[in-house]
């Protein structure tokens, strides 16, 4: 064991560095609130999409904070130390999501917008005109969202035992701040908390880049240490760690998962909410084209895990996680130390709130006000939404704490296959409403069950009768291993299109269509349709109904 | 879709917007394209540098689809009465 670790003394320089940032953000986030001020804070258009004004530059750091999450930065690098190549395929999947993005999300902002639709399942549930397809699409969302929320928390606990903070307590504080300005304060707390997140991450990657390779030896050093390391035997699995590129054997797993992950990361609801509190339709392709400066980052901050092994950090208990921390113990002063585990710690607390905020809102508007009070106001709905996420928050605490760490990434694996799921019922959508609503809604369960199936059967390599062991699994069709959640996407779509021509045949009610073609092109400017029938005793219109100059077109 | 089309203009950006999209992942998605040691530059292998280059040509391809974009949505508004 390193010293410095956890049971050694607390490292106070970095300590008080890391506390007085923490405390700085959360003076941010109480201050957000009269951020941009809204007249009326208490309506779900405010609270949890911040009043759906962001523009380009707002967006761009809030995007960044909430894809590019704390575990994000402890997991990749970590995948890279313990098995080499295969953890890079981070960087094509962040190139892969921007054109995929770039095309189907302008059509999702303008008919949300012309709707006032808040949540995915909003949107599945006017389209399709099913509840169920649309509570089908909010579970799936909330629930792929929980072990996220619980994961953030472990990269929390990650920098906080690197500095020698163990217990439960300091977590419990740091989450109980977060919950508390969310809950005040809404979206605008994340948005404007993501400016000095992403201003460290910036920050600690350019000195590490730069500073790191210098003390050991150069890049070319840094992948001969991790290229003799990667071929030498894994005493638990008796095969090599991994390879500096990727074996022929693993190139179908790269590949899927770098095009599943792409495809699933704005299926899941914290991504949509972002996209949705933007101003006009165009932020977002604007965004696409200036977001993969993150993917840049992403791409470095994975080679850490290479720098680790050249430096020969051996991270506690042998718990792959701790190795970039570890590292950034071993090469930084103090001080500079406090400062990137803040990154990390603040990193972890822009995304917790948004996906709070998200799961809050597809509770409020898919569950609560569809199925327990249809006539809730916006200022009921906003309450609700506050109130849940203040158990969601404390419901990724509980798991944390009360069970083992691994469940909450057994979860966000299944999580990742799961969301993936509920791509046809909302991108399929945007463009067609051929597909059968339960056609839909059938090949959703299969696939998900499918996923869950498969998944519990990988086992943990080197240990027997183990279960989750990763995401990829044999697919016989190719001879390869291949990501779960894309397998079972292919499964999904193939019976959606079977079983839509078997229900067509039978003639089973397809439902009426809330949206016309126009909607899905619609920007400011273009009026919003009047309210919904539940939103009848509203005070406060959405900001879209105030604006003029109808485009209707013909349905 | 608009049904504004006819205009070898527009047909001609949105051909180019299509390819600027799919050029990046078509890469990135070949696998066996990069999956090697060598080249090795400044201390990178191939592997790493040609998937960091594409991050940047993936940036370029999008900055000029937008642009693509932008003037197409134009057009389609003017076309509209």
């Amino acid at each position: 064991m390193s010293p410095g670790v956890v049971g050694a003394d607390v490292d106070r320089v970095a300590l008080v560095v890391f506390a007085a940032l923490f405390l700085v953000v959360t003076v941010i986030g109480f201050m957000a609130a009269r951020w941009r001020r809204a007249a009326d804070l208490m309506h779900l258009d405010e609270w949890g999409l911040g009043g759906r004004s962001f523009g380009t530059f707002i967006t761009w750091f809030l995007l960044g904070g909430d894809l590019y999450t704390a575990y994000t930065f402890i997991a990749v690098p970590a995948l890279v130390f313990g098995a080499g190549a295969i953890g890079f395929f981070a960087v094509p999947y962040t190139v892969i999501v921007y054109p995929i993005i770039f095309v189907f999300l302008p059509r999702l902002w303008s008919v949300s917008h012309r709707h006032g639709y808040v949540t995915p399942a909003d949107f599945v549930r006017g389209r399709w005109d099913s509840r169920a397809l649309a509570l089908a699409v909010a579970v799936t969302g909330i629930l792929a969202t929980m072990p996220y929320i619980a994961l953030q928390l472990v990269g929390i606990q990650v920098v906080l035992e690197t500095m020698g903070l163990g217990g439960d307590l300091p977590l419990i504080v740091a989450f109980a701040i977060l919950a508390a300005y969310t809950y005040s304060s809404g979206l605008r707390a994340p948005a404007l908390i993501a400016f000095v997140k992403d201003g460290l991450i910036y920050l600690v990657i350019a000195v590490a880049i730069i500073y790191i390779p210098t003390q050991i030896g150069g890049w070319g050093h840094i992948f001969a240490a991790a290229s003799k390391h990667l071929a030498s035997v894994n005493p638990k699995t008796h095969k090599p760690f991994g390879s500096l590129a990727i074996a022929p054997a693993g190139r179908w797993a790269y590949g899927s998962l770098a095009l599943g992950s792409a495809l699933a990361l704005f299926m899941y609801p914290h991504c949509v909410t972002a996209v949705l509190s933007t101003k006009d339709r165009n932020v977002v392709r604007r965004n696409a084209a200036m977001l993969p400066a993150y993917s840049l980052v992403l791409g470095l901050i994975a080679l850490l895990g290479y720098m680790a092994v050249a430096a020969g950090v051996k991270p506690a208990g042998g718990n792959a996680q701790l190795a970039v921390p570890e590292l950034f113990h071993t090469m930084f002063p103090s001080w500079f130390a406090g400062v990137a585990y803040a990154a990390v710690g603040i990193g972890a607390l822009v995304p917790a709130a948004i996906m709070a905020i998200a799961a809050a809102n597809l509770f409020t508007r898919n569950v609560y006000r569809e199925f327990i009070r249809p006539a809730a106001t916006s200022a009921e709905e906003a309450h609700v939404s506050k109130v849940v996420s203040l158990v969601v928050k404390f419901g990724a605490l509980v798991f944390v704490l009360g069970l083992d760490k691994s469940f909450a990434i057994n979860l966000q694996l299944l999580g990742g296959i799961w969301i993936l799921q509920t791509f046809p019922a909302i991108v399929f959508g945007l463009y067609t409403r051929w597909f059968h609503r339960h056609a839909l809604l059938t090949a959703w369960a299969v696939a998900m069950i499918y996923g869950t199936r498969v998944a519990y059967g990988v086992p943990v390599p080197g240990k027997l009768h183990s279960h989750f062991g990763g995401p990829t699994a044999m697919v016989g069709l190719v001879h390869s291993k291949v990501y779960i959640a894309l397998t079972a996407f292919v499964i999904n779509v193939a019976l959606a299109v079977v079983l839509t021509l078997v229900f067509r045949a039978l003639r089973l009610p397809s439902g009426t269509d809330q949206t016309v073609d126009g909607d899905y092109l619609a920007d400011v400017g273009d009026v919003a349709v009047g309210e919904l029938p539940g939103l009848a005793d509203e005070q406060a219109p959405p900001p879209a109904a105030a604006a003029t100059s109808p485009d209707r077109s013909p349905a | 879709m608009g049904g504004t089309g006819g205009d070898a203009k527009v047909w001609a950006a949105r051909a180019v917007v299509a390819v600027l999209l799919l050029v990046p992942c078509v890469a990135l998605l070949w696998v066996p394209s990069y999956t090697k040691v060598k080249p090795v530059v400044f201390g990178f292998p191939f592997f790493y540098w040609y998937q960091l280059l594409w991050v940047l040509i993936g940036a370029a391809c999008l900055a000029v689809a937008y642009v693509l974009t932008v003037w197409l949505e134009r057009q389609r508004k003017a076309a509209r009465p």
